[in-house]
């Protein structure tokens, strides 16, 4: 095996090094090349994890699904009606839809996206309320800062407890003040604090001034009946959303009497497209970075290919010398290849270091900042083994150059050069 | 060992060519040691390159050690110079960023002799030319009798059947050429095939034979009383 020839690897130390200057600069090229394309990669795929950090706790694989009215008139009822689920409706669609993972019920005080005052100790705040099934928490993480959750057995025994948001916080008590275990009251029901969360950073959609009671409690504490307003809900993650959608639809327009053509009846949103066209985003930024960094890798490379051509008209005596004593064409050439690819993946792993280096430092400034989409700018293994692969490749092919250069002069010429 | 017929040779220069060799006819016996002569551009280099693979020629047979030489692929040609020919040049040659010991182990490497094999063998045909205690020097801190003492060493080195001199004393002084013709005397005695080109006829009267180009042809070819070298060191 070549590889292991000693010999082999003498000379090729003992040219390079001959003229260390003019090795350092053919390398540069190289560097810079290698230095731009884990740049590149790394920051796409910070923006990636940066991305992810937003989305953490938030079942990307999910919809939301609510009533709306009707807009065409269907079987006798006239378009405008409005459409409000039954609870049943949830046990309905998760036994007909196996797909459906987790289904949150929900109901909302007052009308849809309106507040609710909110009294305590003389102090109010308009928030919206909520009656909520634990499972939504497995949708849509709330980041807790004081206290729990929601839970079963609040569910079980309907108990008058809720979970608010920091910003309802603010609004009923003082600076600093303890509310766990602290009464607030809603229509003149008593409601224990048992949590508060934050917003982490992540995509919000309940805000951050609203009340969490169970749902059951919220039956019997508003008189809300059957009645049940939204539903969150997660798909398995090998489903494609839309056509557990689409199904759910079709159930409730069935049920519902709604038009089956009617699109505007049955309100929904679909999570997994933000995260898709995120993934298609990301996707299209480090196919970019390897489509610049490639290029650039292309020109740094063609450079040492350069310098090679020049050491080997250098060499030509000495080439024609080898020949004379043996040295068949594929040994000369092989020498002079090896060359191109020493010198590519040394300036390769050179650019590497310097570029990790950035990378990290690149991190330690805005990896943990909040308010942009930016953490551990990295890349990753596969990405540096095809960067490093298509580097030597590279040389290979652009060594090839000067090689055959080497053995394109006959020996008797080489010989005569002085 | 060496036998060639109607050799011709010309170099095309543009839109002229110039015959160098017009139908050289030539047999050289194992053990010889030929000295060819002849005027400055008569073509005993060309001959010389002919007969060493460098170069080809355009028409006529070439046989060495009963093996046709002819349209070798340059990978057969470098096998073929390695087996075959030991090569000693008029300018050395040697390998300057090379030890001599390096420089004389060279073509065993291309042999594909192991390394310290050959180091060993490389050392064996210093000492034979009496540089051992120069083994590990730079070919820059040797006079141009070493030097070219190194090159005798490397030719020597592949234990080739025919070693190849082109005025291998031309860049020396007689005193130091006297060294030099010393010991291809010695060579030639342990029964090794040489061929020498020079223009010094008492170089050439130190070989068992003389040839003599002009024009393209040979015109003289005699075998003569070697007069020994030795006596003059
Ligand atoms: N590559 C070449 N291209 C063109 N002409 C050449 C080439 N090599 C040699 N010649 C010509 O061929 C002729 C013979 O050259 P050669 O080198 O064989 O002579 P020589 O006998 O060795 O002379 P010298 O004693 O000066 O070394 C010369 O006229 C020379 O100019
Ligand atoms: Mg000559």
């Amino acid at each position: 095996m070549w590889l292991f020839d000693r010999d082999l690897w003498i000379e090729i130390f003992h040219t390079l090094g001959k003229n260390m200057f003019r090795t350092f600069l053919t390398m540069l090229g190289v560097i810079f090349a290698m230095v731009i394309l884990v740049l590149l990669l790394g920051s796409a795929n910070g923006m990636s994890n940066g991305f992810n950090k937003i989305f953490a706790g938030t079942a990307s694989n999910s919809l939301f699904v609510w009533g709306q009215s009707t807009s065409e008139p269907y079987k006798g009822f006239e378009r405008g009606r409005r459409i409000r689920y039954k609870i049943e409706d949830a046990e309905i669609l998760k036994k007909q839809i196996p797909e459906i993972e987790v289904l949150a019920p929900r109901i909302e005080l007052g009308s849809h996206r309106s507040v609710v005052s909110v009294y305590r100790n003389g102090q109010t705040s308009g928030s919206a309320v909520y009656g909520d099934y634990p499972e939504i928490d497995e949708i849509t993480k709330k980041k807790l800062v004081e206290g729990r959750f929601l839970n079963q057995t609040d569910i079980e025994h309907s108990k008058k407890v809720c979970v608010i948001g920091e910003e309802t916080y603010k609004l009923l008590f003082d600076k600093g003040e303890n509310a766990i275990g602290q009464d607030i009251r809603i229509n003149g029901v008593y409601f224990a604090v048992v949590g508060i969360y934050k917003p982490n950073n992540n995509i919000n959609i309940d805000g951050e001034n609203a009340v969490f009671i169970p749902f059951t409690t919220f039956q019997k504490a508003f008189n809300s009946g059957d009645r049940m307003g939204w539903m969150a809900i997660a798909v398995e993650s090998k489903t494609p959303v839309p056509f557990v959608e689409k199904q759910i639809k079709d159930i409730l327009k069935h049920k519902y009497d709604i038009h089956p053509d009617d699109d505007r009846a049955i309100g929904s949103f679909d999570m997994s497209e933000i995260f898709n066209n995120i993934t298609s985003f990301t996707m299209v930024l480090q196919g970019f970075s390897f489509f610049v960094g490639i290029f650039t890798l292309l020109a740094g490379v063609i450079a040492i290919s350069n310098i090679l051509l020049i050491t080997v008209k250098e060499r030509t005596k000495e080439i024609g010398v080898r020949r004379a004593l043996g040295a068949t064409p594929k040994i000369v050439k092989r020498q002079i290849v090896v060359e191109a690819i020493v010198l590519t993946a040394f300036a390769g792993l050179v650019g590497f270091a310097i570029s990790v280096g950035i990378l990290a430092i690149m991190n330690s400034m805005w990896g943990s900042g909040d308010d942009f989409p930016f953490a551990n700018p990295m890349i990753s293994i596969p990405q540096f083994v095809i960067s490093f692969v298509l580097m030597v490749g590279l040389s290979v092919l652009i060594g090839l150059l000067p090689a055959n250069r080497a053995v394109k002069v006959r020996p008797i010429e080489a010989l005569r050069e002085e | 060992m060496i036998e060639i017929k109607d050799l011709h040779k010309s170099y095309k220069m543009g839109s002229n060519s110039l015959h160098v060799l017009k139908g050289i006819n030539f047999k050289v016996e194992d053990g010889e040691l030929v000295a060819i002569m002849g005027s400055s551009g008569s073509g005993k280099s060309t001959l010389l390159n002919i007969l060493g693979m460098l170069d080809g020629a355009d028409s006529g047979e070439y046989t060495l050690d009963g093996v046709p030489i002819k349209n070798l692929s340059e990978t057969k040609a470098a096998q073929y110079r390695n087996k075959f020919l030991g090569f000693i040049f008029q300018s050395f040659n040697l390998i300057n960023y090379k030890s001599a010991l390096e420089n004389v182990a060279l073509p065993l490497y291309y042999q594909k002799v192991p390394r310290k094999e050959r180091q060993e063998k490389a050392m064996q045909y210093l000492e034979k030319v009496g540089l051992k205690p120069w083994a590990h020097h730079l070919p820059s801190e040797l006079s141009g009798g070493q030097k070219q003492r190194v090159a005798i060493a490397r030719a020597m080195a592949a234990e080739p059947k025919v070693l190849l001199a082109d005025e291998p004393t031309g860049a020396l002084d007689s005193k130091t050429s006297y060294e030099v013709m010393d010991l291809i005397q010695q060579i030639n005695d342990e029964g090794n095939t040489i061929l020498v080109v020079t223009h010094e006829e008492d170089i050439a009267h130190m070989c068992k034979r003389i040839v003599h180009l002009k024009d393209g042809v040979i015109v003289e070819d005699k075998k003569i009383e070697q007069v020994r070298a030795g006596q003059y060191v």
